[in-house]
């Protein structure tokens, strides 16, 4: 039978219909749920009330992240209200019988590195999370996006999700990368190319030799961010680095299985010729590392680059919001780069919390030392990443440097456990949010890659990684 | 949830591109476990100081809109996070209805779940609808789920598209879970043929 050229995205999304509602919505089955202790509490207390159970335990996983503290877990959590949320979900995940990963099991991690370390996160599979940076899972080829709380409830209960059927947007990203150029700095130039909503409605494919032959972690980090570029998911065709990367992890199909669904993975790429509602492409060597300047994601320059005028912006609206974003920011505009000194930087996230990334901040720290002032946080993502990292000797390297290294979470990210910004204070953080007091009431962020968090710790202020030479 | 049919009054004029998630509920306030009482603290970075004490400059602040049961905003409306407490807080506040030319995906789902009801129109009479907002006590706006109109404080109406769904859904106050289960069968039948056609997706987690 001959059909029409699909999609990767499309293809998940045929196989995922159970069927078509009558007014256009589909109700979409889903493969896999990974559940943290912050929107879900609600979702279960719901289900209590109307006495249901989960659907299915076994492709539900549970793990804190937002709350954990990554300094002295021994000591529990002192704050009550994260300590409530965190034993809640405890409770919950052994009322319903879910598997957790609590803070003392070397599994635990924030949700988004974990899925993929574990191998929890498979091509072609529907993945959802009550987070919005459950995109990251498209990096393994999945159809993996982020929802509310009522649609954990719905997932727990019926396994499914009523939705309406989002665009093809293809992202092509072809040359070669320059010197000190990371996936960061690329996801960081989409943002700043199609803006914060540029995606809105769209399934984003990343695209081009670029993708091709980064990382498996790399692409998490593209993918991670597409909810900034407005995108509720992004994806990358599986390849053979991502079997390589899946093979032999926990909750990857194993011998016979493996053969089987291999087989089946490498049918999902897009055929030729598959249609796409918008492209957008980007010339791989135009991008240089990048910083934001502001409170959007979409407020990139070059690290060799000044502060934008809102002046030159035409739109009103939106030069008012360059003008808040100044004053929040307290920058004036002209100013370099590299002029920005900084009081904090944070490496870690969901983004930027992998073993990948802890190697580049390691490369870059080696033999050097933070600026006097500066506070430097290291965070890795999960228990294994750090485990990981302390057997590669990266926490030696990071700690000689000056810079702290901690326990996994989520951390610095979104300031949901102790470490925080006070007002005013400015940092370097490789998170994928700059949002107003995102880092703690009145906090300051400038978002970059690992490599360039490393360099503005050691500057004392903003600074291009490629002169340190 | 409230059933929604008609929202009479004045709305908040809140004329900012991208409205957040963060901003509209900052992540400290993420930790309750209840849906309920995030309403004191909608908007907190903006309504109130570093001290604690209210900002007299913010909308909600103010006489005319302290009870507002309508916001009209600039494009891009909830962007950021998949935290409901978004559209918790909102509810909690008393907003039933959001005018703005656009809203970020996630957002918009979540809020229809809440009873709260997004209209999304054209920059141009958003502006319209923004003068009239800025107006305060002497001009209210009446939203009508029914007829899909707005009726503005001249008399003029203004018409809005709804999916019909999300529309249904306000309007009798469905419970979605409930009619996902009425689809059981369905749902037992895709299981059986996933299961037979992806074996591996279906080994239990330890």
């Amino acid at each position: 039978m001959a059909t029409k050229p699909r999609t990767l995205f499309d293809k998940i999304w045929d196989s995922h219909l159970v069927e078509m509602q009558p007014d256009g919505t589909g109700l979409l089955y889903i493969d896999r749920h990974l559940v943290h202790e912050v929107t879900s509490p609600q979702a279960f207390e719901g289900l209590r009330v109307a006495h249901r159970k989960v659907h299915r335990p076994d492709a539900t996983i549970t793990v804190p992240d937002h709350n954990v503290p990554t300094s002295n877990r021994a000591g529990g959590i002192k704050d009550e209200e994260s300590r409530i949320q965190v034993e809640l979900l405890e409770r919950n995940a052994k009322e319903f019988g879910l598997t957790y990963f609590g803070m003392d099991d070397i599994r635990q991690g924030i949700v988004h590195i974990i899925g993929p370390e574990q191998g929890l996160t498979q091509p072609g599979m529907t993945i959802v999370c009550g987070d919005s940076h459950t995109a990251t899972h498209g990096a393994v080829g999945a159809l993996a996006f982020g929802i509310g709380t009522s649609e954990v409830e719905h997932v727990l209960a019926t396994q499914t999700l009523i939705q309406r059927r989002p665009k093809n947007m293809k992202v092509e990203v072809n040359g070669t990368l320059g010197l000190g150029v990371t996936p960061k700095d690329v996801i960081l130039a989409i943002i700043g190319k199609i803006g914060i909503a540029g995606g809105t409605g769209h399934v984003i494919e990343y695209t081009g030799d670029v993708f091709r032959r980064m990382s498996m972690e790399g692409r998490m980090t593209v993918c991670n961010m597409s909810i900034e570029g407005g995108a509720r998911a992004g994806l990358v065709a599986p390849d053979a680095i991502t079997f390589d990367y899946l093979k032999g992890r926990p909750y990857a199909p194993k011998a016979g299985a493996w053969e089987q669904a291999l087989a089946f993975w490498k049918t999902l790429p897009s055929d030729p010729g598959a249609h796409y509602d918008t492209t957008v492409s980007l010339d791989a060597a135009t991008i240089v590392p990048l910083v934001t300047w502001g409170n959007k994601p979409e407020h990139v320059v070059p690290i060799t680059g000044v502060i934008p005028n809102p002046d030159d912006e035409p739109d009103e609206e939106r030069r008012n919001g360059m003008r808040r974003a100044l004053d929040y920011m307290a920058l004036k505009p002209g100013t370099k780069m590299t002029d920005i000194a900084v009081d904090h930087v944070f490496i870690g996230s969901c983004t930027n919390g992998r073993i990948e990334d802890f190697r580049a901040a390691a490369a870059v720290a080696k033999g050097r030392k933070v600026a006097p002032g500066v506070r430097a946080m290291a965070v890795p993502g999960s228990g294994l990443v750090k485990h990981q990292a302390e057997e590669e000797g990266l926490d030696k390297i990071l700690l000689e440097a000056g810079f702290e290294w901690r326990e996994p979470g989520c951390s610095m990210c979104l300031a949901m456990n102790d470490d925080k910004l006070k007002p005013g204070e400015r940092c370097a953080s490789t998170s994928n949010r700059n949002f107003e007091g995102r880092q703690g009431p009145g906090g300051r962020t400038h978002l970059v890659s690992p490599a360039m968090a490393v360099a503005a710790a050691i500057a004392g202020k903003l600074a291009d990684v490629r002169q340190l030479g | 949830m409230d059933k929604f049919t008609t929202v009479t009054g004045v709305a908040a004029p809140l004329p900012t591109i991208n409205v957040d998630t963060d901003m509209i509920i900052p992540a400290r306030f993420l930790k309750t476990i209840q849906r309920k009482g995030l309403g004191k603290n909608l908007f907190d970075a903006q309504r109130y100081k570093p001290d604690g004490t209210e900002n007299p400059d913010f909308v909600l602040n103010k006489p005319a809109y302290r009870k507002a049961q309508i916001l009209v905003a600039g494009p891009n409306f909830g962007c950021g996070s998949s935290r409901e407490h978004a559209p918790w807080a909102l509810q909690d506040f008393g907003i039933r209805v959001v005018i703005a030319p656009s809203f970020a995906d996630i957002f918009y789902g979540n809020s229809f779940k809440n009873g709260i009801l997004l209209i999304a129109l054209p920059q141009e009479i958003c502006d319209q609808l923004m003068d009239d907002a800025k107006k305060g006590a002497n001009a209210r706006l009446t939203v009508d789920l029914e007829t899909q109109t707005i009726t503005r404080p001249d008399g003029s109406v203004v018409k809005f598209d709804i999916d019909p769904f999300r529309r249904e859904a306000l309007i009798d106050g469905i419970d979605e879970i409930g009619l996902t289960e009425q689809k059981r069968v369905e749902i037992g039948a895709f299981e059986d043929k996933a299961r037979a056609a992806q074996p591996w997706l279906w080994v239990p987690a330890r």
